[in-house]
């Protein structure tokens, strides 16, 4: 079923004296289609979680509608919108069983609506069977790891059998292993399932790797939506660059003369198309390729090995971060020798923003 | 290891010390006096050894009254004082505004003197011949019959006794399942509310359970607080608990030792190592029952 947001808006009222009204959600309009994954993804204060609380009902929007399907939804409390919503910390119930917690929900149930014992169980154990833990009905979350956990409270979360599915950060209470496990379960159970799901994290590369489309916010705002790859191909503006890659994007003060773009005194790049204008420059750790007269010249600081490839780190003048961080493969690194490394740049991997709105700058074609 | 328990010990040194001669040493003591018969403080002898001193008090009218006395406050009053305290602390944290002030309000009787409050509710019920007190005539205006509440029938002497202990207890039970309601994790009831679990269902399902350690630990030491009750008695009734017949099994104890008919350290001893055993059994159980029921 898709999801529609029309200008949802959530502001909620000034604190104390002093305070002023904080807008978490701004105008959020969004058409999400049928069964697809979305990760909603931003920094902590963006404002993805207030919008999942609006999707979920847990909070009313100040402004603006929402549909699931064709039903407007706006008003109706949580549990007549048939939506299943997963916590953070799991908020499983310490003192009953797997079982117990699973069929929770079913139990809650008015009588018309309400499945027999049997069925209930048989509910359960489906919904235990999808997120394998059929075997720990029995268990206190008490004696659960955290994967565990996690596992039963998206079988609760589906037992119900909701229309729309809601993560609120799933993977941030796993450790590192188990984050990479977990993140390829949520993906196979959203496929087996075909629920439309949204997810909330800060984590881009966990919203990268499994999402069909991603929603970046930030101050309540969205500043893009689409799918991962595209995302990060073509941001709209400096801070969805920035947000989006590991290692992030390398930010230079540039300025563009005559149809090229220059960092410090060097003409790195053509530019066709774009006027005389201080600009910022932003490249993305791929774009870099060692050569022996490139024009980009920094100083060396630390060669990375990590397999295939080698991270480069290295300082120039006009960065705006710390260090410049490149990767290159590492059969090319072999060649590096002396202080200084120079590089060509790949123009597909350079982006260039305006140096007051940080929007994007467009060049060539794209 | 080795030293590392060694030093254990030592630092545990102060503590036994301590408690041996003041807990364990008395306790000692008295079970000991309560198998001499006649035991004299001020000569330090007795006449012999055995189970008089039992059965002496075990038959003793006023033992019996204060037993059956103790037993049934203890019965009414620790359940109804947990209830009511449950309920006032879940109006008191669901309401907002003036949340801080209630608390202070239901906590005032804690702070006050026990005395103090036995005057006042001395002055409340008392029927004098030139008063009928505030509650009779409460009473009278809605049609009833005047009680003395002080001095009058048993069941109206009982009823005040325990409004009274209810009334005291209160405020510590009501502090501390606030508290306990407010330290369950309000996920858990955004999570039923997505669930849309009903209102009761959410009582006695997720909150009951959640605090189901605190209930268990305020019923536990609410019956070890009123078995031990006496004070209260006291502050109502006066000092001659025995001939208002409202004695409580430590009012026995106290009188057997210093009262007008004391200086029967023996039957003391006797009387005292009954309530130990009473309130040991008492608290076995509830453990039990807790073990059963609280299960997180």
């Amino acid at each position: 079923m898709k999801l529609v947001l029309k200008g949802l808006t959530k502001v909620y009222p000034a604190r104390g004296k002093k305070g002023k009204p904080v807008t978490a959600v701004d105008h959020f309009d969004f058409e999400i289609p049928d069964g697809k994954l979305i990760g909603l993804l931003g920094p902590s204060g963006c404002g993805k979680s207030t919008t999942l609380y609006l999707i979920c009902g847990l909070e009313k929007p100040t402004d603006g509608k929402l549909y699931f399907g064709e039903d407007d939804v706006t008003d109706l409390p949580p549990e007549n919108r048939g939506v299943g919503l997963v916590f953070q910390n799991y908020a499983l119930y310490p003192h009953l069983t797997v079982e117990q917690n699973i069929t929770f929900p079913l139990e809650n149930l008015k009588k018309a609506e309400r499945p027999t014992k049997e069925e209930m169980h048989t509910r359960a154990v489906e919904a235990a069977k999808l997120v394998q833990i059929d075997g720990l009905m029995e268990r206190k979350p008490s004696e659960l790891s955290g994967g565990q956990q996690q596992r039963v409270a998206i079988a609760r979360a589906l037992v119900k059998m909701p229309r729309v599915l809601l993560l609120d950060e799933p993977l941030s209470n796993l450790d590192a292993r188990l984050r990479l496990q977990t993140r390829e379960e949520i993906r196979r159970i959203q496929r087996e399932t075909g629920i439309t799901t949204i997810f909330v994290t800060h984590d881009q590369e966990e919203a990268m790797s499994i999402s069909d489309m991603i929603v970046v916010m930030k101050d309540g705002v969205v500043h893009q939506i689409g799918k991962p790859q595209e995302v990060y191909d073509d941001p709209v503006n400096l801070f969805v660059a920035k947000f989006l890659g590991t290692p992030p994007i390398n930010t230079f003060d540039g300025h563009v003369k005559d149809g090229a773009l220059y960092i410090g005194d060097a003409k790195v790049l053509e530019t066709p198309g774009v006027e005389d204008r201080e600009v910022y420059v932003g490249i993305r750790p791929e774009g870099f390729r060692l050569s022996p007269d490139g024009p980009l010249v920094c100083d060396l600081t630390g060669v990375d090995v990590m397999g295939r490839d080698t991270s480069v780190v290295s300082t120039h003048a006009a960065s705006r971060d710390v260090n410049v961080r490149s990767i290159i493969d590492s059969e090319d690194a072999a060649t590096i020798t002396g202080k200084q490394v120079r590089f060509t740049l790949r123009p597909s991997k350079v982006l260039l923003f305006d140096h007051e709105t940080e929007e994007r700058i467009r060049y060539g074609n794209k | 290891m080795e030293t590392n328990n060694r030093k254990a010990w030592l630092y545990l040194i102060p503590a036994f010390v301590f408690l041996g001669l003041f807990m364990v040493y008395p306790l000692v003591d008295v079970f000991i006096y309560s198998f001499e018969e006649g035991y004299n403080f001020a000569s330090e002898s007795f006449f012999g050894t055995g189970l008089y001193n039992y059965s002496y008090v075990l038959h003793d009218p006023y033992f019996l009254q204060a037993i059956k006395n103790t037993f049934l406050m203890v019965i009414i009053t620790v359940p109804i004082s947990t209830g009511l305290s449950l309920l006032i602390s879940l109006a008191l944290s669901s309401i907002k505004p003036l949340q801080n002030l209630f608390q202070t309000i239901y906590f005032l009787p804690y702070v006050t003197n026990t005395l103090a409050v036995g005057l006042v509710f001395m002055i409340l019920f008392r029927k004098t011949p030139y008063s009928d007190g505030m509650v009779n005539r409460l009473i009278l205006f809605f049609g009833g019959r005047s009680v003395d509440f002080i001095e009058g029938p048993y069941w109206a002497k009982m009823f005040v006794f325990c409004f009274y202990i209810i009334w005291v207890v209160m405020p510590f039970k009501i502090l501390i399942l606030t508290s306990a309601l407010a330290s369950v994790n309000p996920m858990y009831y955004k999570a039923a509310k997505v669930d849309g679990t009903p209102k009761w269902r959410v009582f006695t399902k997720i909150t009951l359970p959640m605090i189901s350690p605190m209930i268990f630990y305020l019923v536990i030491t609410g019956f070890i607080g009123a078995f031990k009750s006496y004070s209260d008695a006291v502050a109502l009734f006066g000092t001659n608990l025995n001939s208002a017949g409202m004695n409580t099994i430590v009012g026995y104890v106290y009188d057997m030792l210093y009262g007008d008919s004391g200086g029967y350290p023996s039957y003391a001893s006797a009387a005292a190592i009954i309530l130990f055993v009473i309130v040991l059994t008492i608290t076995c159980i509830n453990l039990m029952v807790s073990k059963k029921h609280v299960q997180y």
